[in-house]
């Protein structure tokens, strides 16, 4: 028989972080840090939507891009949020989560051979997405000298004839990095100059520690440029009800509405309806969990600078990124001895690209009395690696 | 949001969150915490720390009832002078002064019906201003104070996602 496997897909590594989650599963009593997904449940009120909409018989499809009256919520939030103004007949994309706008995003606009920018560590599914395009993925390392921030000379430095798209992936999974104004007017001239799409990932905007969000779509001359991907799972703890959606240049958003309607066809009907009500009346939800995040990071970063634990301190998303060179083992056997002998999972940054090398993604999308717990063990693991490594 | 509103909001939860803890995750100085929890406590903005007690559980029976009480209010006095004396009652737990159908809402904790009924009977009903009362013993209690009686945390999540 023959091989039936692709050659693009079968070289593609599944995600690293899934070897974790076969010991864990099976490890009684061990803590996880590894999960990327707000541990709240679905505010009430918008789970009723939900339901209420199926009591009603709403179980059929939506247009491909979604209801008109979800769209133009969308673009009241955008307006209310960021500032920006979008069409929503024309320039909204309602999808099956932020991964979706991702992969159609990037299929509507590359070519054999065009070049995708990507930041890392970031997000696990850019490199597959721009392969599976048929792209070339340049991977763009950040670094832990300015928290991960993306600076217009690493930019500069990675751009050749054949960069198409840059992937803006702030608030940042796994780092909790951000981008601010300044940062954000620092890189948008190279953008332009170098005529780049920007693929804004913004599906963490919401959960934000310092300033409120910038959209990098809001400065000047950016909009028409930049494909903004935001989502409900993160700032609704929605995950499972897999929604999301792209807002863009209409040329664009036209073709991507193309391919959605092939693969898809449209979003889950009853997501759709609850969205509507997450978005009218959801901000109190989300200051409310923003909140207990924002108490939880403090708890981190405190526990680990009492560890000696080096750390800058992240605004966004609900991560923090600990550097754990000092006990010269890769990121990868740390957590796998951490998972061992403390039986605490966290995802090594390597899996989220190699410059994640030397560092932990910890979530704190856990309660404070499991991190307290989890911290423990962390502490008492270190002590022991730092009593190892002077009996030596 | 302000320290104040941030921190009462904490411990309304949670009372027991030390003073440490509080200024860690609040971002604070511990003096700060201790400077405005003894502010709250003597503007009487903090009125207590209680302990929630499913008392099912224990094994020990206790009655609770609301009672809705229709009054006559008093001149220059309003409903505020018989709601004290109403609220002097050690078993009596709150009292609430209630727009609609009737004038206060009682909430009563007692060791047996016979004892709730003797207090509604014997002392709410024969007081002078008090017209009508009406008495609904509670059968279970589903939540109280935001909290889920009986319902453990389970966390459902797939224990690593990206």
């Amino acid at each position: 028989m023959r091989d039936f496997i692709s050659k693009t897909v079968a070289p593609i590594k599944p995600s690293g972080i899934r070897k974790f989650f076969d010991i864990v599963t099976e490890m009684k009593d061990a803590i996880s840090l590894g999960v990327g997904e707000p541990d709240f449940d679905t505010p009430w009120h918008i789970r009723d939507e939900g339901i209420y909409s199926l009591e009603k018989g709403r179980t059929f499809y939506t247009s491909n891009a979604g209801l008109m009256p979800l769209r133009e919520e969308i673009c009241n939030y955008m307006k209310r949020k960021l500032g920006l103004t979008y069409d929503p007949k024309k320039e909204v994309l309602i999808t099956v989560g932020g991964s979706e706008a991702i992969d159609i995003a990037l299929r509507a606009v590359i070519d054999p051979g065009d070049e995708v920018l990507i930041p890392q560590p970031s997000y696990v599914s850019y490199e597959p997405c721009a392969i599976l395009a048929g792209a070339k993925p340049v991977t763009i390392e950040l670094t832990g000298d300015n928290d991960f921030r993306l600076t217009a000379a690493q930019l500069e430095e990675k751009i050749t004839e054949k960069s198409k798209v840059l992937i803006l992936p702030f608030p940042n999974n796994p780092t909790g990095s951000i981008m601010e104004k300044a940062d954000l007017e620092a890189i948008a001239p190279i953008i332009e100059k170098h005529d780049l799409l920007v693929l804004s990932d913004e599906i963490y905007s919401e959960l934000t520690y310092k300033e409120k969000h910038v959209s990098i779509a809001s400065l000047p001359g950016m909009q028409e440029r930049t494909i903004v991907i935001n989502g409900f799972s993160k700032a609704y703890a929605m995950t499972g009800w897999r929604l999301g959606y792209a807002c863009g240049p209409e040329a664009i958003l036209a073709q991507m509405t193309k391919i959605h309607q092939f693969c898809i066809m449209c979003a889950p009907t009853t997501s759709q309806y609850a969205a509507i009500e997450a978005l009218k009346n959801g901000d109190e939800d989300i200051a409310k969990m923003r909140e207990a995040y924002n108490q939880r990071r403090r708890f981190l970063l405190h526990a680990f600078s009492e560890m000696g634990i080096p750390c800058f301190e992240p605004y966004g998303a609900f991560y923090i990124f600990p550097c754990i060179k000092e006990f010269g083992m890769t990121s990868d056997e740390f957590a796998t001895r951490l998972l061992m002998e403390e039986k605490v999972a966290a995802v090594p940054g390597t899996a989220f690209g190699d410059s994640g090398e030397g560092y932990l993604r910890i979530s704190y999308a856990y309660s404070i009395e499991n991190l307290k717990i989890a911290m423990e063990r962390i502490g008492r693991f270190v002590e022991k690696l730092r009593a190892e490594g002077s009996g030596k | 949001m302000a320290l104040r509103e941030e921190l009462l909001t904490t411990i309304e939860k949670n009372s027991r969150i030390d003073v440490k803890e509080l200024a860690i995750r609040l971002g604070v100085e511990e003096v700060d915490i201790v400077a405005e929890l003894q502010k709250c406590e003597e503007e009487g903005i903090i009125c207590g720390y209680h302990t929630m007690i499913n008392w099912d559980k224990v094994g020990i029976e206790k009655v609770s009832a609301l009672i809705e009480v229709t009054v006559t209010p008093q001149r220059g006095e309003g409903f505020d002078k018989i709601a004290e004396r109403i609220y002097k009652y050690p078993e009596v737990n709150s009292v609430y002064l209630i727009s609609g159908g009737f004038d206060l809402l009682v909430s009563l904790e007692g060791k047996t019906l016979k004892e709730v009924s003797y207090f509604v009977s014997d002392k709410l009903s024969t007081l002078e201003t008090v017209i009508s009362t009406s008495t609904h013993f509670i059968l279970k209690k589903y939540k109280d104070h935001g909290t889920i009686l009986d319902k453990g945390y389970e966390d459902t999540r797939e224990k690593v996602s990206p």
